[in-house]
């Protein structure tokens, strides 16, 4: 930046003022962002670190590990085909509709994780609308581990499809268009054209969707039925805990997924910073 | 896979709004042909879309639907729930306006000046975005509890269990909301205009207010809209340093749960069917605030 050693005064701000704006903005990072992620490393290994490896490795914690990965391992795939069959129907044909179906593909966004969460109990629980035919076929999906997945690929449904969108719509369809003619066949045109020409914006949205498919804590609460060491996911494993009063356990599997966490900034940050105009130049 | 064209994709390729596109080739209806796939993605689209968001989203309304009249009102606006409302409203509007005045100064400090370890703090803006929301819950409680540490300092008040608690989670949650949109506009904004403000004799703060705020402010409040829409359906690092006490710190979400431990589905289906109205008219306000930033960021 060098318009920060602009020094000239009617351009720039006052030095005094220059400190003011960035110890604020410091500040306010500090407390909301910097205290409580310490707080989660330093609560989780205030009992030394053998009571952490206990709490992350008892078989209840090592459950709830398990369906975090299962669940976002189902949730991220599906997620991924979804956003790519959206972002080419969307990115590169023309057709009515569009703007809605875009709009509709956001949805799960501005919703409330736990309407997430009730739309499938409404859906599939006992009282629910299926509940009596899935129960008359003993089919159970609230309170267990398909309804985990289902939260979870809800929340998380956008994600891919947002990233790609904007890009493909961004690189149009002269290329694609050129593989055609040189007598490509349509999936070796997406493969070997579309594909590599969206790559980074994919991994980027596979990414985010990951991160929030592993942390998601509201839609999960209200479908699993919390039954320990079965439909326990870690975000939940870690509200048993706390509300167990054990502090330092809850912690410590608190700050497993905050290290996940900043593994995903961090390969977040890395991929803006080499790929930036790769990922999309019109990111909001 | 020829592209089978489902029924409803008749002649109107209407050019849409985009200006990238304008001066790009327009598929016209011949050529759609030549890029096949599109009644299999877009069939995959609408079919996963429908069973993943819509069916189950309309189920909710159905169940809604099956309630009387009396019994809809008294599940939505019943004292409790009213209270609940009030508080998720408030709570989130004023967690927005925190983040909208420090969110601006954040933005502004790093698209603008240099200091160490810049890079690292603008990547960790998106830590809301990534840490998973039980986490900050729990962090955030052992903050501000009556014997953490901040809790300890601010002494005869108290924070966490008490309607300020929600205002301290949903602020967190909403931070990287203004920053994001705003550091993107702040970036692009000319600096040409700036020095013909200057020269033409304004002071800086003359020249913030009547030049770079305009300019910014579409997205500004968009941000604080974003914002505003998360916290007000937020509910992982809420209930951890609310204290959730009927009438006084309990969030609308939390109704929802109170009403599905009853087994009142009816009930739980009212409020989200409120809750969702809620979202929706949010919803089209950022896309019509973001339509007049694109205006606005046109003109500039």
């Amino acid at each position: 930046m060098s318009t920060a050693r602009n020094h000239r005064s009617p351009l720039s701000e006052s030095p005094l003022v220059r400190r003011l704006l960035i110890g604020a903005a410091l500040g306010f990072l500090f407390l909301f962002l910097v205290l409580p992620l310490l707080t989660v490393f330093i609560e989780g290994l205030r009992g030394g670190i053998v009571r952490y490896i206990q709490s992350v490795s008892e078989p209840d914690a090592v459950a709830a590990i398990k369906l975090t990965v299962i669940a976002a391992a189902i949730a991220v795939p599906c997620n991924l085909v979804f956003g790519l069959a959206a972002s080419w129907a969307i990115a590169k044909f023309e057709f009515t509709g569009k703007n809605v179906l875009i709009t509709f593909i956001d949805l799960p966004f501005s919703v409330s994780p736990v309407i997430a969460g009730l739309i499938y109990v409404l859906l599939f629980g006992a009282q629910g609308l299926l509940g009596p035919w899935l129960s008359a076929h003993d089919i159970q999906i609230v309170f267990a581990v398909p309804g985990i997945v289902l939260a979870t690929i809800f929340v998380t449904f956008p994600f891919i499809a947002r990233e790609l969108i904007p890009l493909m719509q961004e690189q149009g369809t002269e290329d694609e268009e050129a593989a055609r003619s040189l007598g490509a066949g349509g999936w070796q045109t997406f493969f070997r054209v579309t594909l590599p020409n969206v790559r980074w914006a994919l991994l980027y949205g596979v990414l985010l969707c990951n991160a929030r498919a592993m942390g998601e804590f509201g839609a999960v609460s209200v479908v699993s039925g919390h039954i320990r060491g079965l439909t326990n996911t870690m975000p939940l494993h870690v509200e048993i805990l706390y509300n167990e009063y054990n502090f330092i356990a809850a912690f410590a599997v608190a700050s497993v997924l905050a290290f996940l966490a900043l593994v995903t900034l961090a390969i977040k940050s890395v991929l803006e910073w080499r790929h930036g105009g790769d990922i999309s130049a019109a990111r909001a | 896979m020829s592209a089978a064209v489902p029924p409803f994709v008749p002649e109107a390729a209407r050019p849409l709004r985009a200006p990238v596109r304008a001066g790009a080739k327009r598929i016209s209806f011949v050529k759609r042909s030549v890029l096949p796939g599109f009644g299999l993605s877009l069939g995959f689209t609408l079919f996963y879309l429908a069973f993943i968001v819509l069916i189950p989203l309309a189920a909710m309304g159905v169940k809604a639907a099956g309630l009387t009249w009396p019994e809809f009102i008294a599940a939505t606006l019943s004292p409790r729930a009213i209270a609940a409302y009030k508080l998720s409203f408030g709570a989130a509007l004023l967690a927005a306006a925190i983040n909208a005045v420090f969110g601006l100064i954040t933005a502004w400090v790093l698209v603008r000046y240099d200091f160490p370890f810049k890079r690292v703090i603008d990547a960790m803006v998106d830590l809301p975005f990534a840490l998973p929301t039980a986490v900050a819950g729990i962090a955030l409680a052992a903050i501000y509890a009556p014997n953490g540490w901040i809790g300890e300092l601010a002494a005869p008040f108290k924070i966490a269990f008490t309607p300020w608690g929600v205002v301290i989670a949903l602020t967190f949650i909403g931070l990287p909301f203004v920053v994001r949109t705003v550091q993107p506009v702040l970036q692009d904004l000319s600096r040409e205009v700036e020095e013909a403000a200057a020269s033409l004799g304004a002071t800086r703060w003359q020249t913030f207010r009547r030049v770079i705020f305009p300019a910014i402010a579409p997205s500004l409040m968009t941000g604080y809209a974003l914002s505003f829409a998360r916290g007000l359906g937020e509910y992982g690092s809420v209930i951890f340093i609310a204290g959730n006490l009927p009438m006084i710190s309990e969030i609308a979400p939390l109704l929802i749960i109170g009403k599905l431990e009853q087994y009142d589905y009816g009930g739980a289906a009212a409020i989200g069917v409120v809750m969702l109205a809620a979202a929706f008219i949010i919803l089209l306000a950022i896309n019509l605030l973001q339509r007049w930033a694109r205006v606005r960021g046109g003109a500039a």
